[in-house]
């Protein structure tokens, strides 16, 4: 797991944190089952507050990213996981919907749409 | 949460300054920053905390028990470090610790000596002729060898260069991982709050201006920027600390209060530092108003 936290970025730490850790939970980078450190302990390695972890953590748990084990701590959610499965496809249709949007907006119609992401998947 | 520091209507007055009704509180597990302008109170309310001034009305517990009656239980418990060094100076390390031990049940040699090493601070050299750094890290050693659970430390980063500075942060986030403990800091170099306090207490001129935690506080307050004559009136009154100049304005506000701003306002969010500084400058308005 890597988390580089920007200190003049305009995102908020916890969210910094949230959204590196989403990425890398879906793109497998952090892998299913993988423990995570105690929340205390990232806070000390970012040098960053308690709050600032506990709240990355208590989100990513509530979106169903991580999971939270009493007396053993934080593991990232199996893939099986439902809630983390609807998140995968909650962001394949905004990533279509900004693909769909972007290609009308270049005067593309339907067909040419679909023939590009066909072309896409078959790399 | 249980409390580990809590003060309740704290009241002290001097001659030419006065503490007025002073009230928060540090939960178990935490680190507190403590701020404000010079002479705005932090360090009467941390000799009050430590029971070297004396109250005049309220109450102060640290780990349950109370300030004044309890004084010497709480110390044994109790880690203190200031910006300037409260130990002999013409002694060197080992006389030093010499000297602290009898005064601590649950003094350990062993750790103090594993921290002087972590530290590489030299155990025979007078500690008057340490560096500002070195005496820091030398407080920090005392502190935390006889196992205390809650560390007040009154400036410790002024004087200090930006590498002690890190490690001082480091050390402290070391130190609260074990949720039992708990960190009050007062410090001018608001960075190291922004970083590492989870909770922020602002004194001004002897009050509480805001206690909470970091979050909120950032999260709570923005600063506003524009031309003067597009600002509406009902906007006006709630600006705090307005400043303005040539060619505009800027001014602190709560971020509850930037609905409905018209467009032509900029807004950004801000710092300790700044929110700091328009305190002052809303107390001068008030002052010539």
């Amino acid at each position: 797991m890597k988390i580089i936290i920007k200190n003049k970025s305009e995102l908020p730490i916890y969210e910094q944190i949230e959204q590196q850790m989403k990425e890398q939970i879906l793109n497998g980078t952090i892998s299913e089952d993988e423990q995570l450190p105690s929340i205390r302990q990232l806070a000390r390695d970012l040098k960053i507050s308690v709050i600032t972890t506990t709240r990355a953590y208590n989100d990513l748990a509530d979106e169903g990213f991580i999971i939270s084990v009493t007396g053993k701590g934080y593991f990232v959610a199996p893939r099986t996981n439902d809630l983390l499965h609807e998140r995968m496809l909650f962001e394949m249709e905004d990533g279509i919907e900004k693909a769909v949007t972007n290609g009308r907006n270049a005067g593309l119609d339907d067909d040419e749409i679909i023939e590009a992401v066909r072309r896409f998947m078959e790399g | 949460m249980e409390n580990i520091l809590e003060i309740n209507g704290l009241c002290k007055r001097y001659d030419d300054f006065a503490l007025k009704d002073v009230s928060f509180s540090l939960p178990k597990g935490y680190i507190m920053g403590f701020v404000g302008e010079n002479g705005s109170g932090k360090t009467t309310t941390i000799r009050a905390i430590l029971n070297m001034a004396r109250i005049d009305s309220g109450r102060i517990s640290v780990f349950g028990m109370d300030s004044v009656k309890d004084s010497i239980a709480i110390k044994e418990r109790l880690g203190v470090v200031f910006d300037s060094l409260y130990l002999a100076e013409h002694l060197n390390v080992r006389q030093i610790e010499q000297q602290l031990r009898p005064f601590y049940k649950d003094w350990d040699s062993k750790a103090f000596f594993d921290r002087i090493h972590q530290f590489e601070l030299p155990d025979k050299k007078r500690v008057g002729d340490f560096s500002k750094g070195m005496k820091m890290k030398l407080m920090i050693a005392a502190a935390l060898s006889h196992k205390a659970d809650l560390i007040i430390l009154d400036e410790p980063t002024s004087g200090l260069d930006p590498v002690a500075r890190d490690e001082l942060l480091d050390i402290l986030s070391e130190y609260i991982e074990d949720e039992n403990c708990g960190v009050l800091f007062s410090t001018h170099i608001t960075a190291d709050v922004e970083r590492i306090a989870d909770y922020v207490t602002i004194l001004h001129s002897g009050k509480v201006w805001y206690t909470g935690t970091k979050d909120e506080l950032s999260e709570g307050y923005a600063v506003i920027k524009g031309d003067d004559k597009d600002i509406p009136d009902a906007l006006r009154k709630k600006l705090i600390g307005f400043h303005s100049y040539r060619n505009g304005f800027d001014a602190l506000i709560r971020t509850d209060d930037l609905a409905g701003i018209p467009d032509a306002l900029e807004y950004e969010k801000t710092t300790i530092d700044e929110i700091l500084v328009y305190i002052a400058k809303e107390d001068k308005h008030e002052r010539n108003s």
